[in-house]
């Protein structure tokens, strides 16, 4: 097998007892241990709990597939550092979250726990404490973030199945960085329980892949209600794996206007054109408020966040990211009354997003406005003004996240050598959707994930 | 608003809320002040009628 071999086919492998679980997992600690120490993906890698798992002999829709997790979702016997300093202080988790147990139900061995930019407060994948998570294609530069680990392992082959988490983007920028097929489900669809908080009227918990049956799969396996979780919606399963092969004929599908094609550079406008042309989606769309939908998110975002690590910044302010702890304070300044106004704006603008569904089947946007910067880049240039970049790669994801839509992220080849990503954006629980037409862009070689010139 | 204008309102927040403030974070708080403080002012320029609820926490 080689470091790309997709999980759907680790686990038929298995499965017909082509390969054994241990075998998979031993070549996969074998990568980490050779390649972890170029890519700084892991923070801590489970050796003894994954030979173990897979001594047991592993059946299922995902089994022997090794999967790693964000550290900000427990494991049993690890402390969640959600990419902190002060949290290396907690006690170990004493049980796996319900994601990471469904997963090894289905077969799944985890192997893992990832880099993540502190608190999840970023979308760089760098981080102070354990150093950046790089990325596969180009060291040099950002995995993206937050959940930076997971594109890093992912794209470098050294999993096939991540877990991240997206409060404003934060599966979706590292899977555009990285070139990856990420998933945000629906909020509400997949319990958070178990993850450390940011923003819990924004926080989702989904997989990354390198194709879009193997996302459908992870998402299969962790859909069902956890009332653990207050937000989680108590509604049946809805597997998708089987509804793939029905792709996009027939969808009405339109590409996002406006505010989502200003400030993007060449390389996401010609990706976003590339993958509507494939999909004969001629229209655009203008999604109303678009603006101001993103400062609503950010506004929610930074004052959930402040008073989240209040305790914190009052008694250990050192032992933050700068970077996080400096936008914290200023987050924890903003006038009440705003967060007020921003959670009405809410309201007013999932309705009319859910009318503009009414007409159409799915919307693509990019994902980010760039490819991946370099590592320790400050400032980048949006719309011809030199911006700070911490604040601003998510300009296209967070009105998406606001009003907790679906979406899938599809990698896109550039003539940078480096991959960027389209947002599929379809209405609430309509993940299915926006997975038939990953699925199909896959199908049509428009959509891959790249394989990195790493030496494997 | 002016540096001093955010310099007092970041020393009363800070005050208030018990965060220490230090001289070498003010720069950045500065800075980060600003972007939210436009985020604020975008979102405050719009009208939104008075029966609508917010929506801290919806079902999508």
């Amino acid at each position: 097998m080689s470091p790309f071999t997709s999980a759907t086919d680790i686990a038929a492998s298995v499965s017909s007892g082509r390969t054994s679980a241990t075998a998979v997992v031993d070549a996969c600690l074998e990568r980490i241990e050779r390649l972890n120490p170029v890519l700084n993906a892991f923070t801590t890698v489970l050796a003894d709990r994954a030979k173990a798992k897979a001594a047991e002999g592993r059946s299922g829709p995902l089994a022997g597939v090794p999967f790693a997790v964000k550290n900000l979702i427990d494991i049993a016997g690890v402390p969640t550092l959600a990419g902190s300093k002060i949290n290396r202080d907690h006690p170990p988790a004493t049980v796996d979250a319900p994601l990471v147990a469904r997963l090894e139900a289905a077969g799944a061995i985890l192997v893992g726990a990832l880099n993540m930019g502190e608190y999840a407060y970023d979308f760089t994948g760098e981080n102070v404490h354990d150093g950046p998570s790089r990325n596969p294609h180009d060291t040099t530069r950002m995995a993206g973030g937050s959940s930076g680990g997971s594109g890093s392992a992912v794209g470098g082959g050294l999993v096939p199945l991540a877990l991240g988490s997206d409060t404003n983007g934060s599966i979706r920028v590292p899977a555009s960085f990285c070139g990856l097929f990420g998933l945000k489900p629906t909020y509400g669809r997949l319990p958070r329980t178990g993850g450390f908080p940011f923003v819990s009227s924004l926080d989702h918990l989904g997989p990354f892949a390198r194709g879009s049956a193997d996302l459908a799969l992870a998402y299969d396996a962790m859909q069902g209600y956890d009332p653990a979780d207050p937000v989680c919606v108590d509604r049946p399963p809805e597997p998708v794996s089987g509804l793939l092969r029905k792709g996009a004929d027939g969808l009405r599908i339109v590409s996002a206007g406006g505010y989502f094609r200003s400030g993007a550079s060449p390389e996401a406008l010609i990706a976003l054109d590339a993958v509507a042309a494939a999909l004969g989606a001629t229209r655009t769309v203008t999604i109303p408020d678009a603006r101001r939908a993103r400062s609503a998110a950010y506004i929610i975002s930074t004052t959930e966040g402040a008073a989240l690590h209040l305790e914190r910044l009052r008694t250990r302010p050192d032992d933050f990211d700068a970077d996080v702890r400096d936008r914290l304070i200023a987050g924890a300044l903003v006038p009440a009354l705003a967060v007020v106004q921003a959670q009405k704006f809410r309201r007013w603008f999932r309705e009319e997003m859910v009318r503009l569904f009414q007409d159409v089947d799915a919307i693509l946007a990019p994902a980010t406005p760039c490819v991946a910067p370099l590592i320790g880049q400050k400032t980048f240039v949006l719309d011809g003004v030199e911006m700070p970049l911490r604040p601003n790669i998510g300009i296209y994801t967070q009105p998406i996240s606001f009003i907790g839509l679906p979406v899938v992220v599809i990698p896109i080849p550039t003539s940078l050598g480096l991959p960027i990503g389209v947002q599929i954006v379809t209405a609430p629980w309509r993940e299915d959707l926006a997975l038939r037409i990953a699925h199909a862009l896959e199908s049509s070689g428009v959509a891959k994930a790249p394989i990195p010139t790493l030496e494997y | 608003m002016d540096e001093a204008a955010l310099d007092a309102m970041i020393d009363a927040g800070t005050s208030v809320l018990g965060i220490e403030m230090q001289p070498e974070w003010r720069a950045a708080v500065r800075l980060h002040l600003v972007i939210s403080l436009g985020h604020v002012a975008t979102v405050l320029e719009t009208h939104l009628p008075d029966h609508l609820d917010p929506a801290p926490v919806f079902t999508a």
